[in-house]
């Protein structure tokens, strides 16, 4: 039964996808019968499926969704209201069906609000609906001909489901999983076919005059991890094939080189094919995107066409599941930055309809994918003047660079215009993160933009993962192989060719009048590097970082398939893998990011030491990112961004009163909103910028005037204001601006939220919290405090051994980890050879970076549990693990 | 591993062992996990990779992770031997193939001797005086005429290095 439920998971998600973009597609072109009669067999197909299955809710469901749609096929008028009720509908079955995937069972619950509105649509939809539909689109109901015709096929499908039904019951169970799930879209065909030959007509016809062909292949399903291991299969046949060609060239026996070619072109088309059996569509990373279109259409009250190119050009799996979430955000970002507002456009001469145009092609081993709005091109003033302010360019170089490297500046993380954050971009989700996921899969972007013409987005990225070209070098004694999706270019070096020079002791390279960091090869990998440097420099660009890797000798390139390095090594980040080159050899895979992170800190030297200076080091120059917005008066305030859980904007007229607080609805449920400062009224109409802060399965709204920024600095509070709602003030890009406390804010949104909801009023157990940095003091301590402990501060690890000795009250410590002088891990030293109680104690260590080496430290030191500095739910949750086992302790002992 | 062991000599009357030695200290691996012995050839080093790993070698078109049993049990390196086994292993070392997680590891030995047969009247459990490294990487000493035979566990022969790796995944 288990196999048979997962079947029916899978398939129903792809059937729900299917649905939800037929249904745009159906409420654009209401007169298509073709797409209506596909909408209603899958739905059809779920109700019986979860029928035979006993799934009750998900059957009353789908059923009142089918009458609903029964009824357009009738002739009720296609309205864009019934539309949205039923793509309500498709999200709670999706909802179902997630948590049934989840538990086994269906969850408990009622639908009968939206079954009632279903009905009600269905009943009276006919007499409500025309009147608003009416006037944007001329929606006709359908001519006469079509109910006629229809009547056989309304009789047939109830026909079928009874059929449907009937047909698994006298067979017996274990037989029944195999046909229902596996081919369910065929089964109703065959049967109509062989019981009622004019019924099966309409069925056989609508693929054929449909657009959806493909529905008709023969296809079967095969476990990913079958292709998995075919592939490492075919990929083995390669090597072999390579070495025993590189064989055959030393020997000239002709006998067996017939053969050989034959070997040769056979694995290559067996390879090929293999590959074939992981492409996929790229159109199934776009499925998502119409429906997307039109609820960001109805959001934005843009109107939006979504025009789709080349859906069915093919990619690896592997990428195509890399590139969806990108997709998805740059389409987002287009619909809300790219294209105007439609008054807007109507002003510049447009059309009111504003276009999105997706497009895949193959281009070479490669695939473009484009992005395209017809809106308003992107603001490259406004760019240029932000990068300026923010130190990413001078005004010199900005006035050399071209408008596309201009343009490129919206890949840098945090880069957004104030009017970038909406409740739709403003996911968390920024330009940077699209650009390296694509970057990580070896993959390219370029923008293209036009004053008031428009944005095109061009990606390009490799086919597959599995077999990438890479460059052979030699360093030292040993080769390596370097992907070529990294390399720009060679430039020889030595002494009769260009010099590498050197900066205290850093070697760069002049490469057309700009410098370029260089690290070598063997010097990164903990040789000894050469005094002097020959050889070759294999210009490499890595995100936006370009430096140069010093090779000792160039070979050639090969294609490689990529192995994965063993367990043992993969912790070793400068590999990414390994291969067996043609001549049987072993070469390391070198991952140009791990060698740019190498670049990057300078640790070249220090590489061989190990991580743990790097991770010591690093704090020092820890930089924190802030949310920085404007309060009431037009003063700037800032929040660490990682305590916000989102930003949204809101419509003013949503805002609800109660009590004398306001609320809104939000996903569900009541959020209440609190007020920056005083100085703050809450809109009554109009946007409303909103920041959420959440805890568990609450949410605050905090209310801002406008939000400007997201900012990464070394934070350094200069006054320590003397206010409950402000922690103190920091410069922030060049501006004052105050750094508010949100614990000061939780508990005006919920009363109870600072005695903490779970553990209410007991003794508190008393707390010690060291952190050098007082912000984080200040910040820790409220959030200490209402997880119910009393918190005793201190700055430095003599003062906590102090402390700890003076107060015997303390059972646990919170300690950062990072701290200048004697640091959290000599603290927690000291503590265990300092006595019964402090040897015993539980600590929580904090810390910015989590490496193996502190993960280690910490386990010989026993400290209780390692929590990232930002995670307050994290070390809450810690500290409630650590009580509970200190009273399974206490009653132990009782 | 130690208990399916400890009933095969109670019940059955002998266990077979693969032996095989590193500066004329004899070792035994349980037979059943001995997938090959080879001349390790070819083997490319890896930086900054912990210092029991040799490097990497092709075996029959998989790569094998080599690994140096000297190094793991923390034996002084025999300066010239040692070398040898890093710089290429070639002619002087041989190699028992293991696996382990679907992945097949490659321990380089001194060299390799006959299969043995042995019962539990010759079996010893490990001296508690053993260095504590070895102590957690054997299973028992089988005492045989004129010198005895230390049975290493192969999965605790296998459990390094990934720890930290494991916690950084964890982090």
């Amino acid at each position: 039964m288990d196999d048979l439920l997962r079947e029916f998971l899978t398939e129903s998600a792809e059937h729900l996808d299917t649905v939800d973009t037929e249904l745009v597609r159906f409420e654009q072109d209401p007169n298509n019968e073709t797409i209506l009669r596909n909408i209603f067999r899958l739905v059809h197909t779920i109700k019986g499926t979860c029928g035979f299955l006993g799934l009750p809710r998900l059957e009353a469901l789908a059923h009142a969704a089918e009458t609903l749609m029964g009824r357009f096929r009738d002739g009720m008028p296609v309205s864009s209201a019934s539309v949205t009720l039923i793509l309500a509908t498709l999200d709670r079955l999706k909802a179902i069906l997630a948590d049934l995937d989840a538990t086994g069972t269906e969850p408990a619950g009622a639908d009968s609000d939206l079954i009632e509105a279903l009905e009600h649509m269905a009943e009276v939809g006919t007499g409500a609906a025309p009147a608003p539909v009416a006037p944007p689109v001329p929606e006709i109901v359908l001519p006469e001909p079509v109910s006629r015709e229809l009547k056989p096929g309304e009789i047939s499908l109830e026909d079928l489901e009874a059929a449907f039904l009937a047909a698994p019951g006298p067979d017996d169970f274990p037989d029944v999983p195999a046909p229902a799930p596996v081919a369910a879209a065929p089964v109703p065909t065959t049967k109509a076919e062989m019981g009622k030959p004019e019924v099966a007509k309409p069925e056989v016809h609508a693929p054929a005059e449909g657009e959806h062909g493909p529905a008709k292949v023969q296809t079967i399903r095969v476990n990913v991890d079958t292709l998995e291991h075919l592939m490492t299969m075919v990929s083995e046949l390669v090597l072999t094939r390579n070495q025993l060609l590189e064989i055959a060239r030393r020997h000239e026996d002709s006998a067996y080189k017939v053969p050989l070619q034959r070997l040769s072109h056979v694995t290559a088309e067996l390879q090929e094919g293999v590959m074939k059996t992981r492409m996929q569509p790229i159109g199934n990373a776009w499925q998502k995107l119409p429906r997307v279109v039109r609820d960001l259409s109805a959001e934005l009250g843009k109107q939006i066409e979504l025009v789709m190119q080349g859906a069915e050009t093919e990619l690896d799996r592997q990428v195509l599941e890399v590139i969806k979430d990108p997709l998805t955000h740059m389409v987002r970002n287009s619909a809300d930055h790219g294209l105007e507002s439609t008054a807007q456009r109507v002003a510049a001469g447009k059309p009111a309809r504003g276009t999105i145009r997706l497009s895949a092609f193959h281009e070479g081993g490669t695939i473009t994918i484009e992005i395209a709005d017809d809106g308003k091109g992107l603001d490259l003033a406004a760019i240029r003047r932000k990068a300026v302010e923010r130190n990413l360019a001078s005004q010199a170089d900005l006035d050399r660079m071209t408008d596309a490297q201009v343009a490129k500046f919206i890949f840098h993380a945090g880069f957004s215009t104030a009017a970038a954050v909406t409740s739709v971009s403003g996911r968390g989700v920024g330009m940077d993160v699209v650009k390296t996921n694509i970057e990580t899969i070896g993959g390219v972007i370029d923008i293209a933009t036009q004053a008031g013409r428009g944005t095109v987005f061009t990606i390009k990225i490799p086919l597959t993962l599995a077999i990438v070209a890479a460059l052979i070098v030699r360093a030292g004694a040993h080769r390596f192989a370097l992907p070529q999706v990294a390399v720009l270019e060679l430039v020889r070096v030595g002494a009769n060719a260009q010099a590498v020079e050197y900066i205290n002791g850093s070697p760069v390279l002049r490469l057309r009048e700009r410098l370029l960091p260089i690290v070598s090869l063997s010097g990164v990998l903990g040789n000894e590097a050469v005094a002097e440097a020959s050889g070759f420099v294999v210009v490499a660009q890595v995100g936006r970082q370009r430096f140069g890797i010093l090779v000792d000798e160039v070979f050639h390139t090969e294609e490689i398939v990529v192995k994965p390095m063993s367990a043992k090594l993969r912790h070793i980040p400068l590999f990414a893998g390994n291969t067996i080159l043609g001549d049987g050899a072993v070469v390391l895979i070198v991952d140009p990011n791990g060698v740019a992170n190498q670049v990057a800190h300078g640790a070249q030297a220090a590489a061989g030491q190990g991580e743990a200076e790097a991770a010591e080091a690093d704090p020092t120059e820890a930089t924190t990112t802030l949310l920085v917005f404007k309060g009431g008066g037009g003063g700037y305030k800032a929040v660490p961004l990682s305590l916000v859980t989102r930003l949204e904007e809101i419509d003013g007229d949503k805002v609800e009163w109660l009590g004398g607080r306001p609320l809104i609805q939000y996903r569900g449920r009541l959020m209440p909103l609190v007020p920056a400062d005083d100085g703050i009224a809450i809109r009554s109409e109009g946007r409303q910028a909103l920041v959420v802060f959440s805890d568990g399965e609450r949410a605050m709204g905090l209310v801002v005037n406008e939000i400007v920024d997201i900012v990464e600095e070394r934070l350094d509070i200069e006054i320590a204001a003397e206010r409950s709602d402000l922690i103190g003030s920091a410069v922030l890009r060049g501006r004052a601006t105050d750094i508010i406390n949100i614990a000061h804010f939780l508990p005006m949104a919920y009363d109870d939220w600072a005695r903490g909801p779970r553990k209410p009023q007991k003794a508190a157990s008393t707390l010690l919290l060291v952190d050098d940095s007082a912000f984080f003091r200040d910040m820790l301590g409220p959030v200490l405090k209402a997880a119910g402990f009393q918190v005793v501060t201190a700055s430095g690890a003599d003062e906590a051994m102090a402390t700890l000795q003076a107060d015997p009250r303390i059972a646990v410590v919170v300690t950062d980890l990072e701290m200048p002088g004697r640091n959290g891990f000599d603290l927690v030293a000291a503590m265990r050879n300092g006595g019964d109680r402090l040897s015993g104690m539980p600590v929580i260590g904090l810390t910015g970076s989590v490496g193996a080496e502190a993960v280690e430290r910490a386990r010989r030191l026993a400290i209780t549990d390692l929590v990232a500095k930002f995670d307050r739910s994290g070390l809450v949750a810690a500290l409630g693990e650590i009580d509970a086992s200190a009273q399974d302790d206490v009653a132990a002992a009782a | 591993m130690k208990a399916a062991n400890a009933n095969g000599a109670e019940t059955g009357p002998t266990e077979d062992f693969v032996t095989v030695h590193v500066d004329g200290v004899l070792f035994g691996l349980a037979i059943e996990r001995v997938h090959d012995v080879f001349v390790p050839s070819g083997v490319t080093p890896v930086p900054l990779a912990p210092p029991e790993i040799v490097g990497l070698l092709n075996l029959r078109g998989r790569v094998v992770t080599a690994l140096c049993l000297r190094r793991r049990l923390g034996m002084a390196p025999a300066a010239t031997r040692d070398e040898a086994a890093q710089g290429g292993a070639d002619g002087r070392g041989m190699a028992i193939g293991l696996e382990q997680g679907g992945e097949t590891f490659a321990l380089i030995v001194d060299g390799v001797g006959e299969v043995l047969k042995l019962g539990a009247d010759t079996k010893e459990s490990v001296p508690i005086n053993l260095d504590a490294r070895w102590r957690d990487l054997t299973i028992c000493v089988h005492r045989l005429e004129g010198r005895l035979l230390v049975i290493l566990d192969v999965d605790a022969l296998l459990d390094f290095g990934s720890k930290g790796a494991r916690g950084a995944e964890a982090a």
